[in-house]
C-alpha cells in the first residue's frame, strides 16, 4: 500500500484523443475481468456490510460461550476473546469502515479535484502557492497526521474523516492538475476564454471532463488506502467506540488467540483483504481502459 | 564549456529545489506547532500532577517557557530544533533525544533492510516483466502485485504471522520485542518478518512502475537504433534501456522510501517492534507534545529530503532531461 498517484499516466495520454465519458470508460471497462471481479468483491463486501447486522444471529456484544470457544453448534466460527459469537461481529463491523472510508474519500476528491484544477488554470504564482500548501500537508504520512489529529480532537467520526479526507487531497489534487496542465494549453480553453465563459464553466465543464481518467484511477486507489487506514487505525486501537465491533478491531483483539482459535483474527483480515483487492483490481481496470492498452487484446 | 554549462544547469536546479524543501519544511514546522498547541490539557500540571501548588505549576510554566506569547515559544522551539536541543519529554522525563535515539536506531534499521531488499527486487522483477511482456511470468507477476499491492500493511503482517509464525508453521517469531540496551542486528530473526511486511508492501509499487517505464523505454526510437547498429542485447539494456527506464522510477522509491518512514508506525505495533513507530503512538496517547513535535518533524524532514535527492538523482540519470537544463 504506497500512496503515489500515477501523475504520468495523463501526461502518456495523446492531445488529440477526445475526452472519454466517465460513463462510457466504466462500462468499458467492465469488459476485463478484473474490473468484474473487483465489482463483484465489492459489492459482495458492501451487501455484507449493509444487510449483515440484520441477519446476525446474535447481537455484536451478546455472551455466547465461553471465551474463544472453537466453532460449535452455537456459534458457526466460535467466539472470540470475550466469548462473542465471532460470526455476528463480522457481520456488524463492516459497516462504519465502508462509511467513513467512502465519505472521507469523497470529501477529499471534490476538495482535490477543485484544488488542481483551480492550480492548472491559474498557469500564475497562485498556482505554486497552492502546490506548496499541498506539499506541505503530504510531508506527514497519511497514518501519522490521522494519529496525531485523533490525538488532538478525540475519536469522533468527523474527526478519522477529516484526517483522511486531508491527507487525500494533495494526492488527488496533484493528479488532477498534472491531467488538467496540457489541456489548459490547448485551442478550445482559450476559445471558451474569448467566448467570455465564466471561469468556474471552464473549470468543471471544459478541464474537468478531459482529466476523468486519472481521477477516477487514482478515487480507486484513494478508496482503497482510505478503507485500509481507517482499518489500521482500529486496529491500532483508535476507534469511535471500543465496544463496536469492527474489522480492524477485531484483528487487534483477537490476535493472540490466533493459534487455538484463528476464526476471530481470520475472519475480518479476509473482508478487508478482499475488500481493498475489489477496489484495487476495479482501479487497474479502469487505468487501462483509459490507457487503451486492452483495446487490441480484449477481455483477458 | 557546453558541459560546464550543463553542470550549471543542474547546479542551479539543486539550489532552486533546495530553497523549496526549506520552504516546504519552515511550514511543516508552523503546522506541526500549531497543531500541538491546540492539544488540550496544561502540560504543567500534566507533569507535577493534580495536587502541585499554584507556585509550582507557575514556576515550571516559566521553565518550559509557556508564559510566554506564542510567537516567542515558536521561535525558542525552531532554534531548539535547529541546534539539536529537542526538548524533554513530558511523560519520561528524559531528554528527548535519548529517549528517541535507541528507537530511532530500531526503525531505521529496519527501513534500511526493507529498502535493501525491496528495491533492487522491485527493479529485477519490472524489467524482467517488461522484457517479457505479456508473457506468462508477466501476467503472473503483475496480477500477484497488484493483489498484494491493494493490502493494508497491517493486513499483510497478520497473514505473516499466520502463514510463519503461528499457525502454518513456526519458523520465526511472532513478536519482535527488541530487549532495551541491544541492537536490532543481535536479533536478525526479529527483523525478518516485519522487513517482509515492508517489502510486501512496497515492492508492488516501484515494479508495476519500472515495468512500465521500462516498456516505454523499450519501444523507443533509440533502442531500436542501438539495436539495429548491432550491439550486444546486454549493452542495450543496461547503457541504454536501464539509465532511462530508471529517472521516474527514482520518484517513486523516494516516495516509497518515506512511506516507509509512516508505514513502521503500523508495521512496528504489529509485531511489537519498539521504533519511532510505537514512540508516536505512545506519545500520541500520552500526549508529549516535545516527543510528537520530534517525531513528526524528523519523519516530514526525511520526507523532503527523500523528495529533493529524488528529483537530484532523476535529473542527473536521464540524459534527457539532464540537457533540457
Amino acid at each position: 500500500m504506497i500512496p503515489v498517484a500515477g501523475a504520468d499516466m495523463a501526461a502518456a495520454a495523446p492531445l488529440e484523443t477526445p475526452p472519454v465519458r466517465a460513463t462510457s470508460l466504466l462500462r468499458r471497462s467492465l469488459r476485463l475481468w478484473r474490473t468484474r471481479i473487483g465489482v463483484g468483491l465489492v459489492v459482495l463486501l458492501v451487501l455484507l456490510a449493509i444487510v449483515g447486522p440484520f441477519v446476525a444471529p446474535y447481537g455484536s456484544g451478546t455472551f455466547v460461550a465461553a471465551p474463544n470457544s472453537p466453532p460449535g453448534k452455537g456459534a458457526a466460527f466460535g467466539t472470540d476473546y470475550l466469548g462473542q459469537d465471532v460470526l455476528s461481529r463480522l457481520l456488524d463491523g463492516g459497516r462504519s469502515i465502508l462509511l467513513l472510508a467512502f465519505i472521507a474519500t469523497a470529501v477529499g476528491l471534490i476538495a482535490g479535484v477543485v484544488i488542481g484544477l483551480v492550480a492548472a488554470y491559474a498557469r500564475n504564482a497562485f498556482d505554486d502557492v497552492l502546490m506548496r500548501g499541498m506539499d506541505v500537508i503530504m510531508a506527514f504520512p497519511q497514518i501519522m497526521l490521522a494519529l496525531v489529529a485523533v490525538a488532538v480532537v478525540g475519536a469522533h467520526p468527523w474527526v478519522i474523516i477529516v484526517a483522511i479526507a486531508l491527507t487525500t487531497v494533495p494526492r488527488i489534487a496533484r493528479v488532477a492538475r498534472g491531467a488538467a496542465l496540457p489541456v489548459v494549453e490547448r485551442d478550445f480553453i482559450a476559445c471558451s476564454e474569448a467566448m467570455g465563459v465564466p471561469r468556474w464553466r471552464i473549470l468543471f465543464g471544459d478541464l474537468l471532463p478531459n482529466t476523468l481518467g486519472p481521477l477516477m484511477v487514482e478515487a480507486s486507489l484513494r478508496m482503497t488506502y482510505s478503507i485500509g487506514l481507517i482499518a489500521a487505525l482500529a486496529y491500532i486501537g483508535l476507534t469511535i467506540n471500543p465496544n463496536d465491533p469492527n474489522w480492524g478491531l477485531m484483528i487487534r483483539e483477537n490476535q493472540i488467540a490466533l493459534t487455538f482459535q484463528p476464526w476471530g483474527a481470520v475472519l475480518p483480515i479476509i473482508a478487508i483483504a478482499l475488500l481493498t483487492m475489489g477496489t484495487g483490481l476495479i482501479g487497474d481496470g479502469i487505468a487501462r481502459t483509459a490507457a487503451g492498452i486492452d483495446r487490441s487484446r480484449g477481455a483477458e | 564549456m557546453r558541459a560546464r554549462f550543463r553542470w550549471g544547469g543542474v547546479s542551479r536546479f539543486i539550489v532552486r529545489r533546495l530553497v523549496l524543501g526549506l520552504v516546504v519544511l519552515f511550514l511543516v514546522s508552523l503546522v506541526v506547532f500549531a497543531a500541538t498547541q491546540a492539544l488540550p490539557g496544561d502540560p504543567a500540571r500534566a507533569i507535577l500532577g493534580r495536587s502541585a501548588t499554584p507556585t509550582a505549576l507557575a514556576a515550571l510554566r516559566r521553565h518550559l517557557h509557556l508564559n510566554q506569547p506564542v510567537f516567542s515559544q515558536y521561535w525558542t522551539w525552531l532554534t531548539g530544533l535547529l541546534r539539536g536541543n529537542l526538548g524533554t519529554s513530558l511523560a519520561a522525563q528524559e531528554p528527548v533525544t535519548t529517549l528517541l535515539g535507541p528507537k530511532l536506531v530500531n526503525s531505521a534499521v529496519l527501513v534500511a533492510v526493507s529498502a535493501i531488499v525491496s528495491i533492487p527486487l522491485s527493479i529485477a522483477l519490472g524489467s524482467w516483466a517488461a522484457l517479457k511482456r505479456d508473457k506468462i511470468f508477466d501476467t503472473v507477476s503483475s496480477n500477484l502485485l497488484l493483489v498484494l499491492a491493494a493490502l493494508p500493511e497491517f493486513v499483510v503482517g497478520v497473514v505473516l504471522v499466520i502463514l510463519l509464525a503461528t499457525i502454518v508453521s513456526q519458523v520465526l517469531p511472532a513478536i519482535s520485542t527488541i530487549p532495551p540496551g541491544s541492537r536490532p542486528w543481535n536479533y536478525p530473526s526479529y527483523l525478518v518478518l516485519p522487513a517482509l511486511t515492508l517489502v510486501i508492501a512496497v515492492a508492488p509499487y516501484v515494479s508495476r512502475i519500472v515495468r512500465a517505464s521500462m516498456i516505454e523505454v523499450l519501444e523507443s526510437d533509440y533502442i531500436e537504433m542501438a539495436r539495429l547498429k548491432g550491439l550486444p542485447e546486454r549493452t542495450v539494456m543496461l547503457r541504454h534501456a536501464l539509465p532511462n527506464a530508471l529517472g521516474p522510477v527514482f520518484q517513486v522509491i523516494a516516495l516509497n522510501l518515506a512511506y516507509l518512514a509512516g508505514g513502521v508506525i503500523v508495521v512496528e505495533y504489529v509485531f511489537n517492534y519498539g521504533g519511532i513507530g510505537s514512540a508516536v503512538q505512545e506519545a500520541v496517547l500520552s500526549h508529549d507534545l516535545p516527543v510528537v513535535q520530534t517525531l513528526a518533524m524528523l519523519i516530514a524532514t526525511v520526507y523532503v529530503v527523500l523528495n529533493l535527492l529524488a528529483d537530484v538523482a532523476t535529473i542527473t540519470v536521464t540524459p534527457k532531461l539532464r540537457t533540457q537544463l
